[in-house]
Protein backbone atom coordinates (compact mmCIF):
# COMPACT_ATOMS: atom_id res chain seq x y z
CA UNK A 1 0.00 0.00 0.00
CA UNK A 2 1.39 3.22 -1.13
CA UNK A 3 -1.38 6.03 -0.94
CA UNK A 4 -1.61 8.34 1.48
CA UNK A 5 -4.06 9.02 4.06
CA UNK A 6 -6.27 11.42 2.26
CA UNK A 7 -6.22 9.13 -1.06
CA UNK A 8 -8.02 5.68 0.27
CA UNK A 9 -11.41 5.34 0.80
CA UNK A 10 -13.18 6.76 3.60
CA UNK A 11 -13.75 4.53 6.54
CA UNK A 12 -11.09 2.23 5.80
CA UNK A 13 -13.74 0.88 3.38
CA UNK A 14 -12.50 -1.88 0.41
CA UNK A 15 -14.48 -1.04 -3.11
CA UNK A 16 -12.80 -3.93 -4.61
CA UNK A 17 -14.48 -7.04 -4.36
CA UNK A 18 -11.75 -9.79 -4.46
CA UNK A 19 -9.04 -7.70 -4.66
CA UNK A 20 -6.80 -10.08 -2.37
CA UNK A 21 -5.47 -11.40 -5.37
CA UNK A 22 -3.20 -8.93 -5.50
CA UNK A 23 -1.46 -10.34 -1.92
CA UNK A 24 0.84 -13.83 -3.43
CA UNK A 25 0.64 -16.41 -0.79
CA UNK A 26 3.31 -18.83 -2.97
CA UNK A 27 5.85 -17.78 -0.65
CA UNK A 28 4.35 -19.67 2.17
CA UNK A 29 4.90 -23.01 0.52
CA UNK A 30 7.49 -25.56 1.29
CA UNK A 31 6.93 -28.47 -1.27
CA UNK A 32 5.59 -27.70 -4.53
CA UNK A 33 2.68 -29.78 -6.07
CA UNK A 34 3.63 -31.45 -9.98
CA UNK A 35 1.16 -33.08 -12.31
CA UNK A 36 2.09 -35.93 -13.97
CA UNK A 37 -0.01 -35.77 -17.26
CA UNK A 38 -0.20 -39.41 -18.39
CA UNK A 39 -2.48 -40.00 -15.26
CA UNK A 40 -4.78 -36.97 -14.87
CA UNK A 41 -8.66 -37.88 -15.78
CA UNK A 42 -9.22 -34.28 -16.21
CA UNK A 43 -6.79 -34.43 -19.14
CA UNK A 44 -7.94 -37.71 -20.22
CA UNK A 45 -11.70 -37.34 -20.26
CA UNK A 46 -12.74 -34.06 -18.66
CA UNK A 47 -13.97 -35.89 -15.64
CA UNK A 48 -12.61 -36.47 -11.80
CA UNK A 49 -11.51 -32.46 -10.95
CA UNK A 50 -11.66 -33.48 -7.09
CA UNK A 51 -8.24 -31.45 -6.73
CA UNK A 52 -9.85 -28.33 -8.20
CA UNK A 53 -13.04 -28.92 -5.58
CA UNK A 54 -10.76 -29.66 -2.68
CA UNK A 55 -7.99 -27.09 -3.00
CA UNK A 56 -8.55 -24.08 -0.41
CA UNK A 57 -6.38 -21.19 -2.11
CA UNK A 58 -8.21 -21.88 -5.84
CA UNK A 59 -4.62 -22.59 -7.23
CA UNK A 60 -6.00 -25.55 -9.54
CA UNK A 61 -6.54 -24.23 -12.75
CA UNK A 62 -8.97 -26.24 -14.75
CA UNK A 63 -9.67 -25.23 -18.67
CA UNK A 64 -11.31 -27.10 -21.82
CA UNK A 65 -11.42 -25.52 -25.15
CA UNK A 66 -12.74 -27.47 -28.06
CA UNK A 67 -13.30 -30.57 -26.13
CA UNK A 68 -9.49 -30.28 -25.22
CA UNK A 69 -8.73 -30.22 -21.48
CA UNK A 70 -5.96 -28.18 -19.94
CA UNK A 71 -4.67 -28.28 -16.29
CA UNK A 72 -2.61 -26.14 -14.36
CA UNK A 73 -1.29 -24.99 -10.82
CA UNK A 74 -1.23 -21.30 -10.17
CA UNK A 75 2.06 -20.95 -8.03
CA UNK A 76 1.09 -17.47 -7.25
CA UNK A 77 -0.74 -18.88 -4.46
CA UNK A 78 -0.24 -22.41 -3.79
CA UNK A 79 0.46 -22.62 -0.49
CA UNK A 80 1.74 -26.69 -0.59
CA UNK A 81 -0.64 -27.98 1.46
CA UNK A 82 -0.63 -31.21 -0.41
CA UNK A 83 -4.38 -31.95 -0.43
CA UNK A 84 -4.81 -31.93 -4.03
CA UNK A 85 -1.95 -34.59 -4.43
CA UNK A 86 -3.68 -36.36 -1.35
CA UNK A 87 -7.23 -36.60 -2.99
CA UNK A 88 -6.08 -37.36 -6.48
CA UNK A 89 -7.49 -40.49 -7.24
CA UNK A 90 -5.03 -41.71 -9.54
CA UNK A 91 -2.16 -40.57 -7.59
CA UNK A 92 -0.79 -38.28 -10.81
CA UNK A 93 0.24 -35.61 -8.37
CA UNK A 94 3.09 -35.23 -6.09
CA UNK A 95 5.11 -33.04 -4.41
CA UNK A 96 8.52 -32.22 -4.56
CA UNK A 97 10.86 -29.82 -2.11
CA UNK A 98 11.48 -26.62 -2.99
CA UNK B 1 -25.43 -18.18 -10.81
CA UNK B 2 -27.90 -20.74 -11.93
CA UNK B 3 -31.07 -22.12 -10.64
CA UNK B 4 -29.86 -25.65 -10.13
CA UNK B 5 -27.11 -26.46 -7.93
CA UNK B 6 -23.85 -27.20 -9.34
CA UNK B 7 -22.72 -30.56 -8.56
CA UNK B 8 -21.07 -32.11 -11.09
CA UNK B 9 -17.15 -30.52 -12.13
CA UNK B 10 -18.15 -28.84 -15.91
CA UNK B 11 -21.15 -27.10 -13.56
CA UNK B 12 -18.57 -26.30 -10.94
CA UNK B 13 -16.44 -24.72 -13.17
CA UNK B 14 -18.69 -22.36 -14.63
CA UNK B 15 -20.23 -21.20 -11.31
CA UNK B 16 -18.24 -17.78 -10.23
CA UNK B 17 -16.42 -18.83 -6.85
CA UNK B 18 -17.28 -16.05 -4.14
CA UNK B 19 -13.61 -16.40 -2.70
CA UNK B 20 -10.63 -15.31 -4.32
CA UNK B 21 -7.05 -16.77 -4.28
CA UNK B 22 -4.67 -14.81 -2.02
CA UNK B 23 -6.57 -15.24 1.34
CA UNK B 24 -4.45 -15.85 4.43
CA UNK B 25 -5.95 -18.65 5.72
CA UNK B 26 -3.65 -21.68 7.34
CA UNK B 27 -2.13 -24.07 4.26
CA UNK B 28 -4.73 -27.05 4.50
CA UNK B 29 -7.53 -25.22 6.07
CA UNK B 30 -10.36 -26.70 5.61
CA UNK B 31 -12.85 -23.36 5.89
CA UNK B 32 -12.16 -22.00 2.08
CA UNK B 33 -13.11 -25.28 0.67
CA UNK B 34 -16.31 -24.96 2.91
CA UNK B 35 -17.02 -21.62 1.88
CA UNK B 36 -16.10 -22.84 -2.22
CA UNK B 37 -18.71 -25.63 -1.62
CA UNK B 38 -21.37 -22.92 -0.21
CA UNK B 39 -20.87 -21.13 -3.41
CA UNK B 40 -21.75 -23.54 -5.91
CA UNK B 41 -25.22 -24.02 -4.05
CA UNK B 42 -26.15 -20.55 -4.61
CA UNK B 43 -29.05 -19.04 -6.05
CA UNK B 44 -28.84 -15.43 -6.76
CA UNK B 45 -27.58 -12.42 -5.25
CA UNK B 46 -26.74 -12.98 -1.57
CA UNK B 47 -25.48 -11.35 1.53
CA UNK B 48 -22.58 -12.93 3.92
CA UNK B 49 -23.13 -11.64 7.20
CA UNK B 50 -20.01 -13.26 8.88
CA UNK B 51 -19.20 -13.25 12.48
CA UNK B 52 -15.25 -12.69 14.14
CA UNK B 53 -13.55 -16.37 13.57
CA UNK B 54 -10.68 -17.51 11.71
CA UNK B 55 -12.30 -16.82 8.23
CA UNK B 56 -13.45 -13.65 8.62
CA UNK B 57 -9.82 -12.43 10.19
CA UNK B 58 -7.78 -14.05 7.61
CA UNK B 59 -10.01 -12.97 4.86
CA UNK B 60 -10.16 -9.58 4.70
CA UNK B 61 -7.13 -8.23 6.25
CA UNK B 62 -6.94 -4.71 5.10
CA UNK B 63 -6.38 -3.07 2.82
CA UNK B 64 -7.42 -6.36 0.71
CA UNK B 65 -10.31 -8.77 0.90
CA UNK B 66 -11.12 -12.14 -0.51
CA UNK B 67 -14.90 -12.49 -0.75
CA UNK B 68 -16.23 -11.19 -4.45
CA UNK B 69 -20.04 -10.86 -2.79
CA UNK B 70 -21.22 -8.19 -0.40
CA UNK B 71 -19.84 -9.13 3.19
CA UNK B 72 -20.32 -7.55 6.46
CA UNK B 73 -18.36 -8.38 9.73
CA UNK B 74 -19.96 -8.32 12.25
CA UNK B 75 -19.19 -8.71 16.46
CA UNK B 76 -18.44 -12.62 17.64
CA UNK B 77 -22.10 -13.02 19.20
CA UNK B 78 -24.16 -11.40 16.88
CA UNK B 79 -24.22 -12.76 12.75
CA UNK B 80 -27.82 -13.89 13.12
CA UNK B 81 -28.74 -11.26 14.93
CA UNK B 82 -27.10 -8.90 11.54
CA UNK B 83 -28.79 -11.11 9.24
CA UNK B 84 -32.12 -11.01 10.30
CA UNK B 85 -31.62 -7.42 10.28
CA UNK B 86 -30.08 -6.84 7.12
CA UNK B 87 -33.29 -9.41 5.56
CA UNK B 88 -35.74 -7.10 7.18
CA UNK B 89 -34.33 -3.81 6.23
CA UNK B 90 -34.50 -5.15 2.49
CA UNK B 91 -38.22 -6.48 3.18
CA UNK B 92 -38.62 -2.43 4.29
CA UNK B 93 -37.42 -1.20 1.40
CA UNK B 94 -38.34 -2.81 -1.22
CA UNK B 95 -42.18 -1.61 0.41
CA UNK B 96 -40.80 1.36 -0.22
CA UNK B 97 -39.91 0.96 -3.40
CA UNK B 98 -36.03 1.56 -2.95
CA UNK B 99 -35.06 -2.03 -3.82
CA UNK B 100 -34.05 -3.29 -7.06
CA UNK B 101 -33.35 -7.04 -6.76
CA UNK B 102 -36.56 -9.40 -7.02
CA UNK B 103 -34.96 -11.75 -4.34
CA UNK B 104 -31.89 -11.62 -2.42
CA UNK B 105 -30.59 -14.54 -0.02
CA UNK B 106 -28.91 -13.71 3.51
CA UNK B 107 -26.47 -16.34 5.07
CA UNK B 108 -25.18 -16.07 8.09
CA UNK B 109 -21.59 -17.96 8.69
CA UNK B 110 -19.85 -18.28 12.14
CA UNK B 111 -17.09 -20.26 13.25
CA UNK B 112 -17.85 -22.97 16.47
CA UNK B 113 -16.87 -20.02 19.43
CA UNK B 114 -19.36 -17.75 17.96
CA UNK B 115 -22.42 -20.31 16.91
CA UNK B 116 -22.27 -22.95 19.87
CA UNK B 117 -21.23 -20.65 22.71
CA UNK B 118 -21.04 -17.21 22.25
CA UNK B 119 -23.75 -16.40 19.65
CA UNK B 120 -25.64 -19.03 20.80
CA UNK B 121 -28.69 -16.68 22.06
CA UNK B 122 -28.37 -14.87 18.60
CA UNK B 123 -29.09 -17.65 16.92
CA UNK B 124 -32.02 -18.95 19.25
CA UNK B 125 -33.58 -15.52 18.68
CA UNK B 126 -33.38 -15.16 15.13
CA UNK B 127 -34.72 -18.80 14.85
CA UNK B 128 -37.50 -18.23 16.68
CA UNK B 129 -38.38 -15.00 15.04
CA UNK B 130 -38.30 -17.29 12.05
CA UNK B 131 -36.70 -15.11 9.36
CA UNK B 132 -36.27 -16.62 5.91
CA UNK B 133 -32.14 -16.91 6.33
CA UNK B 134 -29.30 -19.59 6.44
CA UNK B 135 -26.97 -20.26 8.92
CA UNK B 136 -23.92 -21.74 8.80
CA UNK B 137 -21.66 -23.16 11.61
CA UNK B 138 -18.25 -24.29 10.30
CA UNK B 139 -16.48 -26.31 13.06
CA UNK B 140 -13.05 -26.58 13.88
CA UNK B 141 -13.56 -27.59 17.21
CA UNK B 142 -11.91 -24.85 19.29
CA UNK B 143 -11.08 -21.04 19.35
CA UNK B 144 -7.91 -21.76 17.03
CA UNK B 145 -8.16 -18.20 15.85
CA UNK B 146 -6.81 -16.89 19.38
CA UNK B 147 -4.88 -19.52 19.99
CA UNK B 148 -6.74 -22.93 20.72
CA UNK B 149 -8.63 -22.25 23.33
CA UNK B 150 -11.37 -25.39 24.15
CA UNK B 151 -15.25 -24.44 22.82
CA UNK B 152 -18.16 -26.10 23.29
CA UNK B 153 -17.57 -28.05 19.83
CA UNK B 154 -14.45 -29.55 21.37
CA UNK B 155 -14.35 -33.04 21.55
CA UNK B 156 -14.28 -35.36 24.95
CA UNK B 157 -10.21 -35.79 24.95
CA UNK B 158 -9.42 -33.42 22.99
CA UNK B 159 -6.29 -31.41 23.74
CA UNK B 160 -6.17 -27.52 23.52
CA UNK B 161 -4.50 -24.44 25.22
CA UNK B 162 -7.32 -24.42 28.03
CA UNK B 163 -7.85 -28.24 28.34
CA UNK B 164 -3.92 -29.33 28.64
CA UNK B 165 -3.48 -33.39 28.57
CA UNK B 166 -0.95 -34.09 31.60
CA UNK B 167 -1.22 -35.93 35.06
CA UNK B 168 -4.76 -35.39 35.82
CA UNK B 169 -7.02 -35.25 32.97
CA UNK B 170 -6.73 -36.53 29.44
CA UNK B 171 -7.72 -32.90 27.50
CA UNK B 172 -11.17 -31.69 27.86
CA UNK B 173 -13.41 -34.02 30.03
CA UNK B 174 -16.77 -32.87 28.82
CA UNK B 175 -18.94 -33.68 25.77
CA UNK B 176 -19.21 -32.08 22.98
CA UNK B 177 -22.53 -30.07 22.33
CA UNK B 178 -24.88 -31.11 20.10
CA UNK B 179 -25.67 -27.86 18.17
CA UNK B 180 -28.02 -29.09 15.27
CA UNK B 181 -30.15 -31.53 17.40
CA UNK B 182 -30.70 -28.28 19.34
CA UNK B 183 -31.34 -26.30 16.45
CA UNK B 184 -33.61 -29.15 15.06
CA UNK B 185 -35.58 -28.57 18.78
CA UNK B 186 -36.50 -25.35 17.64
CA UNK B 187 -38.63 -26.67 14.70
CA UNK B 188 -37.34 -24.78 12.23
CA UNK B 189 -37.74 -26.00 8.79
CA UNK B 190 -34.38 -27.39 8.30
CA UNK B 191 -31.53 -28.24 9.57
CA UNK B 192 -28.70 -30.47 8.12
CA UNK B 193 -25.00 -31.60 9.29
CA UNK B 194 -22.80 -31.94 6.27
CA UNK B 195 -18.58 -32.27 5.74
CA UNK B 196 -16.60 -31.24 2.75
CA UNK B 197 -15.30 -34.17 1.21
CA UNK B 198 -19.09 -35.23 0.34
CA UNK B 199 -19.12 -32.70 -1.68
CA UNK B 200 -22.45 -33.69 -3.62
CA UNK B 201 -24.45 -33.76 -0.17
CA UNK B 202 -22.92 -30.78 0.78
CA UNK B 203 -24.27 -28.58 -2.22
CA UNK B 204 -27.52 -30.16 -2.27
CA UNK B 205 -28.31 -29.84 1.44
CA UNK B 206 -26.86 -25.93 0.80
CA UNK B 207 -29.62 -25.51 -1.49
CA UNK B 208 -32.44 -26.95 0.12
CA UNK B 209 -31.83 -24.83 3.19
CA UNK B 210 -31.40 -21.55 0.72
CA UNK B 211 -34.75 -22.76 -0.22
CA UNK B 212 -37.01 -23.66 3.17
CA UNK B 213 -39.52 -21.45 3.68
CA UNK B 214 -38.07 -19.86 6.93
CA UNK B 215 -34.68 -20.14 8.73
CA UNK B 216 -32.33 -23.12 7.67
CA UNK B 217 -29.19 -24.51 9.76
CA UNK B 218 -25.90 -25.98 8.53
CA UNK B 219 -23.47 -27.51 10.96
CA UNK B 220 -20.22 -28.27 8.84
CA UNK B 221 -17.12 -29.86 9.79
CA UNK B 222 -13.70 -28.30 8.76
CA UNK B 223 -10.41 -29.77 10.12
CA UNK B 224 -7.72 -27.29 11.01
CA UNK B 225 -4.04 -28.82 10.57
CA UNK B 226 -2.51 -25.92 12.68
CA UNK B 227 -4.67 -26.35 16.05
CA UNK B 228 -5.37 -30.14 15.37
CA UNK B 229 -1.66 -30.96 14.97
CA UNK B 230 -2.63 -32.93 11.82
CA UNK B 231 -0.86 -33.28 8.26
CA UNK B 232 -2.04 -30.51 5.94
CA UNK B 233 -2.87 -32.70 2.93
CA UNK B 234 -4.67 -34.87 5.50
CA UNK B 235 -7.54 -32.33 5.62
CA UNK B 236 -10.30 -33.32 3.19
CA UNK B 237 -9.29 -37.05 4.54
CA UNK B 238 -9.94 -36.71 7.98
CA UNK B 239 -13.32 -35.00 7.06
CA UNK B 240 -13.95 -37.90 5.76
CA UNK B 241 -12.64 -40.23 9.03
CA UNK B 242 -15.25 -38.26 11.05
CA UNK B 243 -18.48 -39.38 8.98
CA UNK B 244 -17.08 -42.69 9.01
CA UNK B 245 -16.16 -43.49 13.11
CA UNK B 246 -19.37 -41.32 13.70
CA UNK B 247 -17.83 -38.67 15.31
CA UNK B 248 -19.90 -36.39 12.91
CA UNK B 249 -22.82 -37.90 11.09
CA UNK B 250 -24.34 -36.41 8.42
CA UNK B 251 -28.08 -36.11 8.41
CA UNK B 252 -30.98 -33.76 7.98
CA UNK B 253 -33.89 -32.85 10.13
CA UNK B 254 -37.39 -31.28 8.34
CA UNK B 255 -39.39 -29.00 10.54
CA UNK B 256 -37.36 -30.38 14.14
CA UNK B 257 -39.82 -33.78 13.54
CA UNK B 258 -38.45 -36.02 10.47
CA UNK B 259 -35.01 -37.12 11.02
CA UNK B 260 -32.90 -38.27 7.64
CA UNK B 261 -29.66 -39.97 7.51
CA UNK B 262 -28.10 -39.20 4.80
CA UNK B 263 -26.26 -41.19 1.68
CA UNK B 264 -22.65 -40.93 3.32
CA UNK B 265 -23.59 -42.10 6.99
CA UNK B 266 -26.23 -44.65 5.98
CA UNK B 267 -23.25 -46.66 4.04
CA UNK B 268 -21.46 -46.01 7.45
CA UNK B 269 -24.33 -47.56 8.95
CA UNK B 270 -24.37 -50.82 6.58
CA UNK B 271 -20.24 -51.18 6.99
CA UNK B 272 -20.07 -50.32 10.45
CA UNK B 273 -18.84 -47.88 12.08
CA UNK B 274 -14.68 -47.46 12.19
CA UNK B 275 -12.96 -47.22 16.12
CA UNK B 276 -12.40 -43.55 17.01
CA UNK B 277 -8.82 -44.75 17.70
CA UNK B 278 -8.53 -44.49 13.80
CA UNK B 279 -9.86 -40.68 13.45
CA UNK B 280 -7.66 -39.95 16.86
CA UNK B 281 -4.40 -41.66 15.47
CA UNK B 282 -4.46 -38.89 12.76
CA UNK B 283 -3.97 -35.84 14.63
CA UNK B 284 -1.68 -34.65 17.19
CA UNK B 285 -3.85 -33.20 19.70
CA UNK B 286 -4.72 -36.46 20.28
CA UNK B 287 -1.63 -38.39 21.05
CA UNK B 288 -1.99 -38.32 24.92
CA UNK B 289 -4.90 -40.63 25.20
CA UNK B 290 -2.74 -43.44 23.17
CA UNK B 291 -0.91 -43.72 26.68
CA UNK B 292 -1.26 -46.44 28.99
CA UNK B 293 -2.88 -44.59 31.42
CA UNK B 294 -6.20 -43.04 29.51
CA UNK B 295 -6.58 -46.37 27.65
CA UNK B 296 -10.09 -46.78 30.22
CA UNK B 297 -10.79 -42.90 29.04
CA UNK B 298 -10.41 -44.12 25.45
CA UNK B 299 -13.17 -46.63 25.65
CA UNK B 300 -15.54 -44.67 27.19
CA UNK B 301 -15.21 -42.40 24.52
CA UNK B 302 -15.71 -45.15 22.01
CA UNK B 303 -18.75 -46.47 24.16
CA UNK B 304 -20.45 -42.47 24.01
CA UNK B 305 -19.85 -42.54 20.30
CA UNK B 306 -21.80 -45.62 19.94
CA UNK B 307 -24.78 -45.04 21.97
CA UNK B 308 -25.22 -41.46 20.08
CA UNK B 309 -24.84 -43.52 16.84
CA UNK B 310 -27.75 -45.92 17.90
CA UNK B 311 -29.98 -42.83 19.22
CA UNK B 312 -29.68 -41.58 15.54
CA UNK B 313 -30.26 -44.38 13.70
CA UNK B 314 -33.48 -45.31 15.95
CA UNK B 315 -34.31 -41.30 15.11
CA UNK B 316 -33.78 -41.76 11.45
CA UNK B 317 -35.18 -45.00 11.20
CA UNK B 318 -31.76 -47.05 9.51
CA UNK B 319 -31.16 -50.50 10.90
Amino acid sequence: MSEKYNEIPIAGNIIEPGNSEKYKTGGWRAERPILSDEKCLWLKNGTCGRCWIFCPDMAVILTEKDGKHAFAFNYDYCKGCGICANECPTDAIHLEKE
Amino acid sequence: MSNKPAVSIKDMLKQDLILSSGHRMCAGCGAPTVIKLMGMALRGPTIVCNSTGCLEVATTIYPYTAWKIPWIHVAFENSAAVASGALEAINAMREKGHYKHEHVDVIAIGGDGGSFDIGFGAISGALERGHDFVYMCYDNGAYQNTGIQRSGATFTGQETTTSWAGKVIPGKLERKKPLAEIVAAHKIPYVATVEPSNFRDFIMKFRKALDAEGPGFIHAFSPCPRGWRSATEETISISRLAVETGLHPLYEVINGEEWIMSGPSKRVAEAGLKPVEEYFKTQGQFKHLFRPEWEGFRKKIQEQVNHDWEVLKKRCGVE
